[in-house]
């Protein structure tokens, strides 16, 4: 029973995981280029949604699409004064640029919400809690919420890119950009799109993440950020079916991790897993491998 | 008209002559408060300065033996400055040092102030390493590890458990300090420690921690942490319905002022803590009265400790029989060997001191109760 419902914590924690892999996998597997700054995006929405339900005293379904519109404009409006710029950089340069972008969203924060923690209202999320066993194994309903989100996530992201112009487009302009462009695709509006639901995405994965684990502070999104890109890795960068499993994985063997080796050890085994992985399979547990063509 | 004007002034001058005269009767002591009241630390520095001043102005009001002048300087938290603001304020003539509040500069004050025997008690600077090795450097704070061994008697003492829990952070100096010292204690007052559990500033998930305590029977999780991981403890406790009495040290000070944190979760939170604000005692309640008329604001509690830090250093100038103008190291040996003697209550308890420069201090707990600290009594 112990270890059953070490296991639900660690697919309620991985869930958490996947729903922010799956935006960060979301932008690397069409603009290749990794959003280090994903994980203060979440931290933003999150802000955003608490402010709308307690100062505004909005209702949660509100406050989830005003901190999702926030998100939205705030991920166009990153990628278009700090990535485009770089479009022809070399991919540090954008990938160091991203890192900066990080640390400026941690310390606006810092500077509008000051650095006291805020604790989320726990309204946010109505399913109760389920209780199985008499007792024995509680699910709570934001686990239910978050396992729920993310496959209806998956399949609307991979029906979108499967069967919409734009879901072309940007497979596209995964594939090859200067053929994407010089077939008449707006590379340009396609990079941005694809910011606009990795970032909408990143609101409702910052809701879910302070929802379950409620103290929100500007440094909330970097750590489960973190995490989180190990997770889309380890279930193959690019793949959307593999953040999920990745996430859930993570989370799992972090929590298995915790209580039957050590609590110290934790990120040490989660990250040692990930090594170990790589190794055997350098494109992670899903990633397609692409031969490189002379 | 004018004859009522002159008698009015002839009587203010009289009585004026006759204040000045009791004062010049009292024995002035000079001391030198030395703390951060400028940068990023200014917070604890305008505390110590403002409860030195408030217990000097309370003393020399009561016109005892003694009449205290504070001589305030600013350290901006800077070891260096520290030391200049050192001999500024000994170039002032002061004789006896209420400082310095942080522990930085207090370890460079220290050694000088051990070369040139100034007698220095610092309200809060708490690590071990301000009095180690130095016989004139004095607390009037816990050290952060006695902090775990006062915890551990006072769980002990008042039979609030037997099984105890502890989730600490082991990336945190502070909260591992505490745990050794607590773990170390604990068997010898006949608790048990049924399980370990560590975190570190990156955790997000509690669960594992929580649920350990929980399988293991703790009737008491001990929490030497801070209070922002200890809401997150909180909140996954009650969400798998677990009730154990939960205790915290003065990192948990703080529990309630979190925002949007659901406070009825911190209900019957215990927290060791030298100083509670809003304790009914006479002493603590005009004292934070007096600061909160001043400086419209709740003294914390290194206000409190400066505060006592005056009182103690006075009775222990009359223990040594200091004279006027007596200078600092003519005064030291005779003051370190007062403080020993000493036993003074104050606005954080009644204190003695050992010869290492420890303050023992009867820890007092304070329990949340309707989303306020309150005495704890068992």
């Amino acid at each position: 029973m112990i270890f059953l419902s070490n296991l639900v914590n660690g697919i309620s924690l991985g869930s958490i995981y996947a729903v922010i892999a799956l935006g960060y996998t979301m932008v690397y597997g069409i603009a290749k280029m990794l959003n280090f700054a994903h994980g203060d995006v979440i931290m933003v929405g999150a802000y955003v949604a608490f402010c709308a339900m307690q100062y505004w005293g909005l209702p949660p379904a509100a406050a989830l699409l005003i901190a999702m519109a926030v998100c939205t404009v705030l991920g166009i409006t990153i990628e278009s004064l700090a990535y485009r710029p770089l479009r022809q950089a070399a991919s540090l340069a954008v990938l160091i640029t991203a890192i900066g972008m990080s640390y400026l969203l941690q310390n606006l924060a810092l500077l509008i919400w000051g650095a006291n923690p805020k604790s989320f209202p726990s309204s946010m999320i109505v399913l109760p809690t389920l209780s199985l066993f008499g007792g024995g194994l509680t699910i709570s309903g934001v686990t239910l919420v978050a396992i729920l989100a993310n496959l209806l996530i998956m399949l609307v992201l991979t029906t979108f890119i499967n069967r919409t112009k734009m879901g072309k487009a940007m497979r596209c302009v995964s594939e090859d950009r200067g053929a994407a462009e010089l077939m008449g695709i707006n590379v340009n509006r396609t990079i941005s799109a694809t910011f606009a639901i990795g970032s909408a995405l990143a609101a409702i994965a910052g809701v879910l993440l302070c929802s379950a684990y409620p103290v929100l502070m500007p440094t909330t999104g970097s750590m489960p950020g973190i995490k989180a890109f190990t997770a889309a890795v380890f279930g193959g960068i690019g793949s959307i079916p593999g953040a999920m499993i990745g996430g859930i994985l993570l989370g799992v063997i972090e929590i298995l991790g915790k209580a039957y080796i050590s609590t110290e050890l934790g990120d040490a085994i989660v990250f040692a897993v990930l090594i170990i992985v790589l190794l055997f399979r350098p494109t992670g547990l899903l990633g397609r491998q692409v031969r490189e063509k002379v | 008209m004018k004859k009522i004007v002159a008698l009015v002034l002839a009587l203010a001058m009289s009585l004026s002559m006759l204040a000045l005269a009791g004062a010049e009767d009292a024995i002035t002591l000079k001391i030198a408060h030395i703390g951060p009241e400028t940068g990023a630390a200014a917070v604890y520095g305008m505390a110590t300065s403002r409860g030195a001043q408030i217990a000097a102005d309370e003393i020399n009001a009561a016109g005892g033996k003694y009449r205290v002048e504070i001589i305030d300087e600013d350290d901006t938290h800077d070891a260096e400055v520290a030391v200049n603001a050192y001999n500024d304020a000994m170039d002032k003539g002061a004789q006896m040092i209420v400082g310095t509040t942080t522990t930085t500069p207090c370890i460079a004050v220290g050694a000088l102030a051990y070369e040139e025997r100034v007698f220095m008690l610092t309200p809060s600077a708490s690590s071990t390493a301000v009095t180690a090795d130095k016989d004139n450097v004095y607390q009037v704070c816990f050290t952060d590890p006695a902090q775990g061994a006062a915890s551990a008697e006072y769980i002990a003492e008042h039979q609030l458990a037997t099984k105890v829990a502890v989730i600490y952070n082991n990336a945190d100096a502070y909260s591992t300090g505490i745990y050794q010292t607590f773990v170390e204690k604990a068997p010898e007052v006949g608790l048990e420690v049924v399980s370990t559990t560590t975190f570190t500033d990156d955790t997000t998930d509690y669960t594992v921690q929580v649920n350990d305590a929980m399988n293991k029977g703790a009737e008491l999780v001990f929490l030497p942490i801070y209070y922002t991981p200890a809401s997150q403890i909180l909140i996954k406790a009650n969400e798998i319905g677990y009730k154990p009495m939960f205790f915290g040290v003065d990192g948990m000070d703080g529990i309630l002022t979190i925002e949007g944190f659901d406070t009825s979760l911190a209900e019957g939170v215990l927290l060791l803590t030298p100083f509670s604000a809003d304790a009914q005692d006479e002493k603590t309640v005009k004292f934070v009265s007096t600061y909160q008329e001043l400086y419209n604001e709740v003294p914390n509690q290194f206000a409190a400790d400066a505060y006592d830090g005056v009182y103690a250093l006075v009775a222990a100038a009359e223990i040594a029989e200091v004279q006027e103008g007596e200078a600092a190291e003519a005064i030291c040996d005779r003051i370190i060997a007062a403080m020993q003697q000493l036993e003074i209550t104050g606005v954080t308890g009644t204190m003695t001191w050992s010869a290492s420069g420890e303050v023992t201090k009867t820890p007092t707990a304070v329990i949340i109760e309707n989303g306020a600290y309150v005495g704890f009594s068992k």
